[in-house]
């Protein structure tokens, strides 16, 4: 297991690490961040000025090795727009999308399990059909269009939520259901094949023939199994809500990292871009990670080889 | 002896796309206290789905009939779903055909031992850590106490089925149902599985239903024995009388099959049955093993035979006199 765990790590490392480039690399290509930041009427000597300034003429691998330097010794340099430097924004951030990733995922989780458990009891009737026609219509739905919806509803129908916000806990209760509610289809359809497959075993037979009640064969014998497959997904569904979170902090106003994406793409604030794209792709990594440690963790054939 | 499970006319019915799968079309047969029944056929004529019938285990399409299904005074086909599960794994076990996928990856030997037991007594864990420790020990595992933090992938087959053995035993039943116990096995400890449930059957005083496919199991271990043929039991007696003069032509080619040490001839010609298994699905009337039989007559096409009886133990599902049919088995015993 410790192997195990030590292999992973580094695997994340790696995939760390090309991540950062690929980012850096991409972000200084796209177009010539000296041009941006010298503004609007700069003659051709400001931005040469500017570019000598910032080492931008320097070659890129020579610029990427400085930037990781710093960086890996917590300097991320300064927002352009903020005026601030980029590490405090980002701790003034992130626990906000932290929040809502961790609200989401647990509202996710608590109805996708036990709905796709429900629907593996008794498939193909009316109550599994009813649980797939859920998981398509809320995978079949835009996010930012379930947000308005919700908007609509909850705050100019009926007026129980605030529109936009992060301060209290009110302001999280509809970004949580939308960004849950997206990640919910996946869980719950894997939910409910992991529970069909694994009621179809040998072993659940013995433990049948074993004389336990239906309730302990269920969730003891069967759902452990079942889930192991199912924290994969989740790990995955957690980075993508990460990447969602762009969109949905923007409806809802939510003070997070994704608002602070959107708001460094659309000023081009080059050093605050590349740090949110990155620690969006470094949570990835690291839930991705820790499924799969879960996953060894939960199952004994991996976990003692 | 008393009488510890009555079975009359079971039958088990899987709805198919094509039509009723008719797996087992009326089966009867009684196991009494300290007897092993054995049931021998070829694959596919409806052995595990009969085991599976007498314990409600059946896939859920199955659809289940019998006219008697009693155990232990109790009628079976009456009881609900939660009594039932009282009766499972305490007063009758279970062993399956496939030890390698029957036990749960994820729990410990030790754990999946104990939570039976826990089940349906009222017992300490520490109770049944101690009992799961002796009968590791009676089925014959070394350094049990240590097997039980062991999880099922870190044993081998041999080792798995033993476990099973002894998770069958833990609440003490007065029955076991062993389906093909050892098919999954290597040969070398195929007969060591069997001498050792052979041997806790008669030291309990059990009942057993052993179920295989192989005649030499059946010779060694069991004391009656049904022969099983699509779906039917297509003789029935005891051990010695059958093998020494099997009735039905299907046992007949079955016993031709297997060489008899000190009989058969080095180098003689061994018997197969020519012909296949009919299709269980759809209704049929007529001897099912009609088309492979050598003595076939228009007759037995016409309508379904009857098990014809001779003594009280014996029966076979020919419309041939038992004259005839001794005749047939003393030839195809000289041939
Ligand atoms: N779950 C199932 N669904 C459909 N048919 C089945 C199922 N299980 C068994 N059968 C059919 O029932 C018949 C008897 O099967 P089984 O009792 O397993 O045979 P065996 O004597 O080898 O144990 C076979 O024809 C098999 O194809
Ligand atoms: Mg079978």
């Amino acid at each position: 297991m410790l192997i195990y765990t030590i292999k992973r790590a580094l695997l994340a490392t790696l995939v760390a690490l090309t991540v950062s480039m690929l980012t850096f690399g991409l972000l200084h290509l796209s177009s010539d961040p000296a041009v941006a930041l010298a503004g609007e009427d700069a003659t051709e000597e400001d931005i040469q000025m500017v570019r000598v300034d910032y080492g931008f003429d320097k070659p890129l691998p020579v610029q990427y090795l400085a930037w990781l330097t710093k960086a890996l010794q917590g300097d991320l340099g300064t927002s352009f727009y903020f005026n601030i430097p980029v590490s405090k924004l980002l701790q003034q951030r992130l626990p906000v999308t932290l929040t809502l990733g961790a609200c989401s995922l647990v509202f996710a989780i608590l109805s996708a399990v036990p709905l796709g458990v429900l629907a593996a009891m008794r498939p193909n009737t009316k109550l599994d059909r009813f649980c797939l026609t859920l998981a398509v219509s809320a995978q079949a739905m835009p996010a930012f269009w379930f947000g308005l919806m919700l908007i609509v509803v909850f705050c100019l129908w009926f007026p129980l939520l605030p529109v936009s916000g992060s301060d209290t806990w009110q302001h999280f209760v509809m970004p949580t259901i939308v960004v849950g509610t997206n990640a919910m289809p996946a869980i719950m359809r894997l939910t409910r094949t992991g529970m069909l497959d694994v009621l179809a075993t040998d072993y659940i037979r013995t433990a049948r023939a074993k004389g336990l009640r239906p309730k302990t064969v269920l969730l003891k014998h069967a759902l452990r199994n079942a889930v192991i497959p199912v924290i994969a997904v989740i790990g995955v569904q957690a980075g993508y809500m990460m990447g969602g979170s762009v969109i949905i902090e923007t409806v809802f106003g939510l003070n997070g990292l994704g608002l602070l994406a959107y708001e460094s793409i659309m000023y081009f604030d080059l050093a605050c871009m590349e740090a949110v794209v990155l620690l969006l792709c470094f949570v990835f990594i690291i839930t991705t990670f820790a499924a799969d440690i879960m996953n060894a963790w939960l199952d004994p054939r991996i976990r003692i080889g | 002896m008393t009488v510890l499970l009555e079975v009359e006319n079971l039958t088990v019915d899987i709805p198919l796309a094509a039509g009723d799968l008719h797996a087992v079309r009326g089966v009867d047969f009684t196991v009494k206290k300290g007897e092993t029944l054995g049931i021998v056929g070829e694959s596919g004529c409806g052995k595990s789905i009969t085991s599976f019938a007498i314990m409600n285990l059946l896939p859920q399409s199955a659809v289940r009939n019998s006219r008697r299904l009693v155990f232990d005074g109790q009628a079976l086909d009456e009881l609900s779903e939660e009594q039932l599960s009282d009766i499972r794994g305490n007063k009758m076990s279970m062993i399956f055909q496939e030890p390698m996928t029957s036990l749960n990856p994820s729990y410990t030997i030790g754990e999946q031992l104990i939570e039976t037991l826990l089940r349906h007594r009222k017992a300490a864990r520490r109770e049944a850590v101690e009992r799961a420790v002796f009968l590791l020990e009676k089925v014959g595992i070394t350094a049990a106490a240590s097997r039980l933090k062991q999880y099922p992938h870190q044993l081998s087959g041999g080792l798995r089925q033993r476990v099973m053995i002894a998770m069958a035993l833990m609440c003490g039943p007065e029955m076991i149902i062993a389906d093909e116990p050892t098919t999954a096995l290597d040969v070398t400890i195929q007969a060591q599985i069997l001498n050792l449930l052979a041997g806790i059957q008669s030291e309990f005083q059990m009942g057993q239903i052993l179920i295989t496919h192989d005649l030499g199991v059946i010779a060694s271990v069991a004391h009656r024995v049904a022969v099983m043929y699509a779906g039917q039991f297509v003789e029935t007696g005891s051990v010695a009388e059958v093998f020494e003069t099997p009735m039905h032509p299907y046992t007949q080619g079955l016993l031709a099959c297997i060489p008899i040490p000190g009989k058969t001839k080095r180098g003689s010609f061994l018997g197969s049955i020519p012909g296949k298994v009919p299709t269980l699905i759809g209704d049929q009337t007529g001897c099912s093993f009609a088309n492979r039989c050598a003595y076939v007559k228009e007759a037995c096409l016409l309508k379904n035979v009857p098990m014809n009886s001779i003594g009280s133990v014996r029966s076979y599902r020919c419309i041939l006199s038992s004259e005839v049919c001794y005749q047939n088995a003393r030839e195809a015993a000289c041939s």
